[in-house]
């Protein structure tokens, strides 16, 4: 099961947080800390894989980014190494154009995706379905026609 | 995919620039965050952090509660509100207005608003009811994208006790045609079921009709639902077990869309999903196992590509493969596949590896015994996270012949754990390991808790004192003169730091068991100093004094000085309480002691010896320098013989102090073995110059090697050093590193089962050849390829189609299928090889071309087989100089033989594995290690099987990881005679420093700038090659000859040579004549390196 997503920079400064499990705000910024420079600590050839508490820590690098993800010890690590992989290239597709950190924007491609600590969609297009009909119906408004509800 | 990879790196840091677009439409809602950020990012401390969000979180407060703040300024400061409380900055108070927006925003207002609900609340908060309405406004929008939205916090989170009013909405939306919908009411129905199972009690038929849905998304969110309730009651579920084959069995043959596939694997983490399933299904069910088997089998064979996603995938099955009723076959091909996982270097899919078997020697802890050396390995890996997996692994293992040296292995782990979690978790362990072994074990292994383990927290620390200490008290009550006296000692220690935390226990108390102690005719004197030292720390009073007083007085008077020292201390100290405390204060002995490394406390002391006229020190190469040149004068007489005879110029060149004062780098760490060497030396050649002191010879004894030719007799030494000559390895029995790791193994895989009754492991490279490789099927040797083999039926055909990716690829061409079966190693072929018609010799599907099995009966069995064996010699490498080739050993008619071919940047290591028998020999496998070198496979493990009177060729690339004047390379194979079980036999092969060194080319201006930038080096006088009229030249000759140095510039008496270690490691020696002898100075940016060399140049002279 998942724990948690974070995407962090290269300081260690945390750009997006998602819990699937309850945990105290005043914990967070404690477990991200330490989580992310366990990560942040570890050299290119070893293991992407940390264990931290009682769970274990998969992250992957891009460029400045880290994405961390915490699972439980029954999770396939290798599965949510790639499934990193697959969410990045998500967001490598949505973001092509309009170039910036959309925090939302993020959130809700994360949302349809992961649920509850469960993988739920893996497909890239659907992944994106709602999200890009929602962007269509707000350039709709703006352009103050009808709005169309395509799925 | 690299394109993938490549567009998401170069995306990727755009994402985290915040450089807003001109004329972008979302740059007004954006900009706010976007400079929040950065302000942040510039912040350098939390301090300037704080103020900043805080002054953010006023900014907010105000806007939000403003009237005139539109929705779409709402959602602005939503998203900057969601940001600061990610970095754990309450934002309460607008958690109403996440509400607020969510119920009046429109489309993307709305969805944000949802999102911030989520994200801010939690399932039992209290403003969550108010969603409910907006919830069921929404589920009955005639906009799809606000059902859907709704559906998707409601699927997230939802109060409990409201379910029953959407229910109804969410049934309803399970018919809706379009699938996203239905898809996502399913996952509504299953947060439902998780958090209320008895409100969805009634509608589990229609979890059935989701699961036949006909779309795959569809279909893949209800087995969220159903591995839930398969996990809870498998009983009920067990009709569906041919639905879920049926289903993986589509996804594994490409029947879904296309735009499931990731990389070019059909939907793999719904594989994932469906194999979790069947795991938890077949568990204990025999009948249910069986319709999985072949869906599994196909599972293990489709999973063929290189890609990590596809190595999840196998994991999962392998896991499924030994939870389910076993099935002999399938397990096998399962183990094999372990085999690949756990010899990739690949550091991720090792720890999986790791992981894997770590699941499945639970359920048969033979298979642990194959990968015994490997695991051994990973003992030792740098990696902590893979040490931990190791130690998980043995800690399944664990029985009671092997509990003390895996509970070892364990402590010595936690001396270097930092991590609080892991030292509880693996005390615990070992706790448990102890309890289910023998309890005189427990406790040798207890005492090592208390001295080694800290703890981080001292509460633990205290309990686990006091549980120690309370052990031992009723240990010593008991008899203890059985008791080991390394025990007693530690006993003696920890009552004497810690009994004082038994507030109920008076000092006189133990003070009188430590005695009985002392009366004990079976203590050693050594334990006796650690019961007065004990005593002396427990400082007891009234009647125990007079005791104490008594003992030490018996003491003083004792032959022991220790035992008479530690008598005058608790003496003194008992009478003493004040002066007591002081020397010894409490709980003082974890605090870790600072060694001055450098003493320079003592720098006073040797001025003053200084001043006062001593020799100043001199560091240790230095003075065996000056020693050497000494010595050197006596050996000239000696030095003129040398042509004259070769064995006896050898040997007695072997006593020549000057070869064994070698170098200062190698002698370092093998003083022991080294005194063991000199003892032999002594005995066997009855010197008599030179060596009346021993410990001269045991400091400067250098090599390894010598002790032991020494140890043969002169005639024996005289071949080896022929062999040498012609840089011939030769084969050591068993190097002093192999041993100990055979000794580890033995000692750890104690118990688990005398020998495995099949060899599983198939090849021992990582498994990365690309599934479209087509073997040379029509290969030049006589290889006929089974048919047999490469069943071509429809499904191949399908899943062929699909993984190319080529729909112009109807048919299957028959001579293309062989590539089908790769993925996991020969797993058909071996499996049929059985029946096959044993005439035939068949190559495994996909083998590297260098492995040929060639028919070669051998004519002169009893005369050499070098000839014979090099014949064998792949094409590419015969032109190229080689060494002699060792037969390696020879047993059960199998012949084992190595050269090392040297190639323009590398050495290749040629084995040649020889079937002197009549009968096929299968299951061949080879598996080469080395610690010194980097061993990687040119083709890997030879063919399965080997005819009779034929011969297998394997090659492997050889890279230096660290100098060494000599690299050992430890071997196994194993392999399957006709009859009987398999058979494994350990080697080694020797290989010298030279087969590694090339001429470096270079002119004296580089060689300048190069002398000045290296590091490490070393100096030495070497022996001149006397006799011609130019010394320098005929030694500079020699040294060229024999260890392909180059010769950059001869400048009168003096020289400088230049050479690398495989390309990149290169090695500078300059050298003088000077008073008869070369004194050489060599550097090189590599440590040991330069050590290394002199050791060889030193060999090239003298073995002239």
């Amino acid at each position: 099961m998942i724990k948690f997503v974070l995407m962090v920079n290269q300081q260690g400064q945390t750009r997006l947080s998602k819990y699937y499990e309850p945990v105290e705000l005043s914990k967070r910024a404690a477990l991200e800390a330490v989580g992310v420079r366990c990560c942040l600590s570890r050299g290119k050839h070893q293991c992407s894989f940390v264990e931290y508490k009682d769970f274990k820590l998969v992250y992957r690098q891009y460029a400045a980014l880290y994405v961390v993800v915490g699972v439980t010890d029954s999770e396939n690590e290798l599965s949510i190494y790639e499934l990193i992989q697959n969410f990045v290239e998500v967001l490598d597709k949505y973001f092509s154009r309009v170039i910036m950190f959309n925090l939302d924007s993020v959130h809700i491609i994360l949302d349809e995706m992961i649920q509850n600590g469960h993988i739920v969609e893996t497909n890239k297009s659907r992944i994106l379905a709602p999200l890009t009909a929602i962007d269509k119906m707000a350039d709709g408004l703006i352009r103050e026609e009808t709005p169309k509800t395509e799925l | 995919m690299s394109d993938v990879v490549e567009k998401t790196l170069t995306a990727l840091p755009s994402l985290l620039s915040l450089d807003s677009q001109p004329g972008s439409a979302k740059l007004s809602s954006n900009s706010k965050l976007g400079n929040l950020i950065r302000g942040i990012t510039e912040l350098t401390s939390k301090h300037e952090e704080e103020k900043l969000i805080q002054r953010e979180l006023l900014l907010i407060k105000e806007q939000v509660s403003s009237p005139n703040t539109t929705m779409r300024q709402m959602k602005e400061l939503m998203v900057r509100a969601i940001y600061c409380e990610m970095l754990g900055y309450g934002v309460s108070f607008s958690y109403i207005h996440a509400i607020k927006l969510a119920q009046q925003g429109n489309v993307l207002e709305k969805r944000v608003g949802y999102l911030a609900v989520s994200l801010f609340l939690n399932e039992s908060h209290e403003l969550l009811l108010l969603l409910v309405n907006t919830v069921l406004k929404d589920l009955q929008s005639t906009n799809l994208i606000e059902v859907c939205m709704a559906l998707t916090v409601v699927s997230q989170m939802f109060p409990k006790d409201m379910i029953p009013a959407i229910l109804p909405l969410v049934e309803e939306k399970l018919n809706h045609p379009k699938e996203i919908i239905r898809r996502k009411a399913v996952l509504a129905l299953y947060k439902f079921y998780l958090i209320a199972p008895n409100q969805v009690q009634h509608i589990h038929n229609k979890f059935r009709k989701a699961l036949c849905d006909k779309d795959p998304g569809v279909m893949s969110a209800s087995l969220h639902i159903y591995l839930q309730l398969i996990q809870e009651n498998p009983e009920g579920y067990k009709d569906l077990a041919p639905s879920f084959v049926t289903i993986l069995k589509q996804v594994v043959g490409g029947k879904l869309p296309m735009d499931f596939n990731y990389h070019s694997v059909p939907a793999p983490w719904l594989q994932i999903h469906l194999l979790r399933i069947l795991s938890f299904l077949g568990k204990n069910d025999q009948s249910t196992s069986e319709i999985m088997y072949e869906i599994l089998d196909e599972s293990l064979r489709r999973a063929e590509m290189n890609h990590n996603i596809t190595y999840a995938i196998l994991y999962e099955c392998v896991k499924c493969i030994y939870t389910i009723h076993p099935k002999s076959d399938l397990l096998e091909k399962a183990a094999k596949c372990i085999g690949n996982f756990v010899l990739s270097p690949k550091i991720n899919l090792k720890y999986l590896g790791l992981k894997a078997l770590t699941y499945v020697v639970q359920q048969d802890p033979k298979l642990a015994l194959q990968h015994q050396m490997t695991i051994i390995e990973c003992l030792d890996h740098p990696d902590l996270i893979i040490k931990r997996e190791t130690l998980e692994l043995l800690f399944r293992i664990t029985n009671d012949q092997n509990v003390t040296v895996i509970v070892e292995k364990m402590l010595d782990f936690l001396r270097i754990s930092e991590d609080d979690h892991t030292t509880i978790d693996l005390v615990g362990k070992c706790f448990h390991s102890v309890e289910t072994c023998y309890n005189r074990i427990s406790q040798t292994v207890f005492l090592n808790f208390s001295l080694r383990v800290r703890f981080d927290s001292v509460e633990e620390d205290k309990k686990l004192r006091l549980f120690a200490v309370n052990s031992y008290i009723s240990l010593l009550q008991g008899d203890a003169s059985k008791l080991p006296q390394r025990f007693l000692q530690v006993i003696c220690w920890v009552l004497g730091e810690y009994s004082h935390l038994r507030d109920d226990l008076e000092p006189d108390v133990i003070v009188r068991l430590l005695a009985k102690l002392l009366d004990m005719k079976t203590s050693s004197s050594e334990t006796k100093c650690w019961v007065l030292m004990a005593m002396t720390k427990l400082c007891p009073g009234g009647a125990a004094l007079a005791l104490v007083h008594n003992v030490s007085e018996t003491y003083s008077s004792s032959l022991d000085t220790m035992l008479r020292q530690r008598a005058q201390e608790l003496e003194i100290l008992s009478q003493d309480s004040e002066l007591q405390a002081k020397v010894l204060p409490r709980s003082a002995s974890m605090e870790p002691v600072e060694v001055d490394s450098s003493l320079s406390f003592l720098d006073g002391f040797v001025s003053e010896a200084l001043a006062a006229g001593a020799a100043p020190y001199k560091p240790p190469h230095q003075r065996q320098e000056e020693l050497s040149r000494s010595k050197a004068l006596n050996l000239e007489p000696y030095g003129l013989s040398l042509p004259i005879s070769m064995s006896s110029c050898s040997i007695t060149d072997r006593q020549s102090p000057t070869l064994l004062s070698i170098s200062s780098g190698l002698s370092g760490d093998s003083t022991d073995f080294s005194h063991k060497g000199s003892s032999t030396v002594l005995k066997l050649d009855g010197v008599k110059r030179l060596w009346g002191r021993d410990g001269y010879l045991a400091q400067k004894e250098p090599t390894e090697e010598a002790p032991r030719i020494e140890a043969a007799s002169p005639v024996r030494s005289a071949d080896q050093l022929g062999n040498n000559n012609s840089q011939t390895p030769t084969p050591t029995p068993t190097p002093e590193c192999d041993q100990e790791k055979q000794q580890l193994a033995s000692s750890l895989f104690v118990g688990l089962a005398s020998q495995s009754s099949i060899c599983l492991m198939g090849k021992s490279d990582q498994p990365s050849q690309r599934f479209r490789r087509k073997t040379k099927a029509s290969g030049s040797s006589e290889q006929i390829t089974n048919p047999l083999v490469f069943p071509s039926d429809g499904s191949d055909n399908l899943l062929y189609k699909n993984l190319l990716d080529s729909p112009d690829l109807d048919g299957s061409p028959p001579e293309q299928t062989p590539g089908l079966d790769a993925p996991n190693g020969a797993c058909d072929a071996e499996e049929e090889s059985t029946d096959a018609d044993m005439k035939e010799i068949k190559t495994p599907p996909i083998r590297d071309e260098h492995v040929t099995a060639e028919a070669s009966p051998h004519h002169d069995p009893d005369g050499s087989k070098d000839p014979s064996l090099t014949s064998h010699l792949p094409a590419e490498l015969s032109a190229l100089s080689h060494s002699k080739t060792t037969t390696l050993f020879s047993k059960q008619n199998l012949d084992v033989s190595a050269c090392h071919v040297q190639k323009e940047d590398s050495v290749v290591l040629v084995v040649f594995i020889s079937n002197c028998s009549d009968s096929f020999l299968q299951q061949i496998r080879l598996q080469v290690d080395s610690e010194e070198l980097e061993v990687s496979c040119v083709s890997d493990s030879p063919s399965e099987e080997l005819k009779s009177h034929s011969v297998a060729v394997c090659q492997y690339f050889l890279t230096v990881k660290r100098p060494s004047v000599h690299f050992d390379l430890s071997a196994t194979v194993s392999w399957q005679p006709p009859a009987g079980s398999p058979l494994t036999t350990q080697f080694s092969y020797r290989l010298p420093l030279t087969a590694f060194i090339r001429a470096l080319r270079l002119s004296t201006e580089e060689y300048g700038a190069k002398w000045l930038a290296f590091s490490h080096d070393t100096k030495q006088n070497l022996t001149l090659i006397q006799g011609g009229r130019d010394p320098l030249a005929a030694t500079l000759d020699v040294l060229k000859r024999k260890l392909q140095l180059h010769v950059v510039e001869v400048i009168g008496v003096e020289a400088i040579v230049a050479c690398c270690l495989q390309q990149d490691q290169p090695c500078l020696m300059h050298c003088r004549m000077h008073a008869g002898m070369l004194s050489v100075w060599l550097r090189s940016p590599v440590p040991d390196l330069p050590d290394c060399l002199l050791y060889c140049c030193q060999r090239a002279l003298q073995e002239l």
